[in-house]
């Protein structure tokens, strides 16, 4: 498990206060963890501020999954 | 009771009348304000009236790109923008069978859509530190309409709609977004009228008297106060009774 995974997994965890183990490749933050769409705005500015990086809001809608945050996170490093 | 000390306050429009008496009813509550208008000088004038914990920002609110950076700006000066309070407003009338596009445009993109960035700007942070309080202030003219003002009921009303479905999604955040909408309130934009014309408008209210900005800004202090938490996507009517709603 990369680096990436782990830092994006920890924040999930954090945030949406889930087990670590339900936060699978395919979980999708809404379906599966019980995010609202504010949650998922609030990950990615998590997501951004961890990884120094800025996600465009078109990207960001993009990002469903537990596996899509992390494959775009490591495509923008 | 409304003790804003520590909290970080942004206000647009503050070298206008209300503008000014919003910034000094935050500033005494112990807010740290940032003053924005387009005219510096009595911006430079409110802020040494007002003391150290104030901050001049000037910013054309015609211009996205000085509107987008004016948030980030009021962050780096103050730490944080706790509380924002949109209240710049312009006035293009004519009657509407002769409202030119640029004058309907103009008026909605200062006082809607800047009101809309600047919510967007700013919530980003509040929503960080679970804490916030957006008022726009809005006009009785918003809920009443007005002949020669269909830009700017327009605009006024759209940010009652505007504030309630944004106050909508934020509410679970600790960021509550309210209005104020004030009758007539004794300012430079009021005292352009004629005698006959103001007359006219105080037949129309049940106090007798134009409203002072005090009274406007001590519902913004309201809105803006820990004590207000409960009170979210509401309009608070400030017109000596004019229309009671």
């Amino acid at each position: 498990m990369s680096d990436v995974a782990d830092r994006v997994r920890k924040i999930v965890v954090e945030h949406l206060g889930v087990e670590e183990d339900k936060v699978t490749e395919s979980a999708s933050f809404i379906d599966d963890l019980g995010a609202d769409s504010l949650d998922t705005v609030e990950l990615v500015m998590a997501f951004e501020e961890e990884f120094g990086i800025e996600i465009p809001d078109d990207a960001a809608e993009t990002i469903q999954t537990f596996g899509d945050a992390v494959k775009f996170i490591e495509g923008a490093k | 009771m409304f003790d804003l000390n520590g909290k970080n306050a942004l206000i647009t429009g503050a070298s206008g009348g209300i503008g000014g008496a919003i910034a000094k009813a935050l500033y005494d509550a112990g807010a740290t304000v940032a003053l924005s208008g387009t005219r510096v000088a009595p911006l430079e004038e409110l802020a040494a009236n007002l003391g150290e914990r104030a901050h001049v920002l000037p910013c054309n609110l015609s211009d996205a790109d000085a509107v987008n950076a004016l948030p980030k700006q009021a962050a780096e000066a103050m730490g944080s923008v706790d509380i924002l309070v949109n209240n710049a407003g312009i006035t293009r009338d004519n009657i509407f069978m002769r409202m030119s596009d640029e004058e309907w445009a103009s008026v909605l993109e200062v006082n809607l859509t800047s009101t809309m960035r600047l919510c967007k700007g700013v919530i980003r942070g509040m929503m960080k530190s679970r804490w916030g309080r957006i008022v726009n202030i809005s006009s009785v003219v918003g809920a009443t309409g007005n002949p020669g003002q269909a830009n700017y009921a327009a605009s006024k009303a759209g940010m009652v709609g505007m504030s309630k479905s944004i106050a909508y999604e934020v509410a679970s955040r600790g960021i509550t977004v309210n209005c104020v909408a004030p009758g007539f309130i004794t300012t430079a934009m009021t005292d352009k009228l004629t005698d006959d014309q103001k007359a006219g408008i105080l037949g129309q209210v049940p106090a007798g008297r134009m409203g002072d900005a005090e009274e406007i800004a001590a519902a913004v202090l309201y809105l803006a106060s820990p004590e207000a938490g409960y009170t979210t996507g509401t309009t608070l009517h400030v017109n000596g009774g004019m229309a009671m709603l």
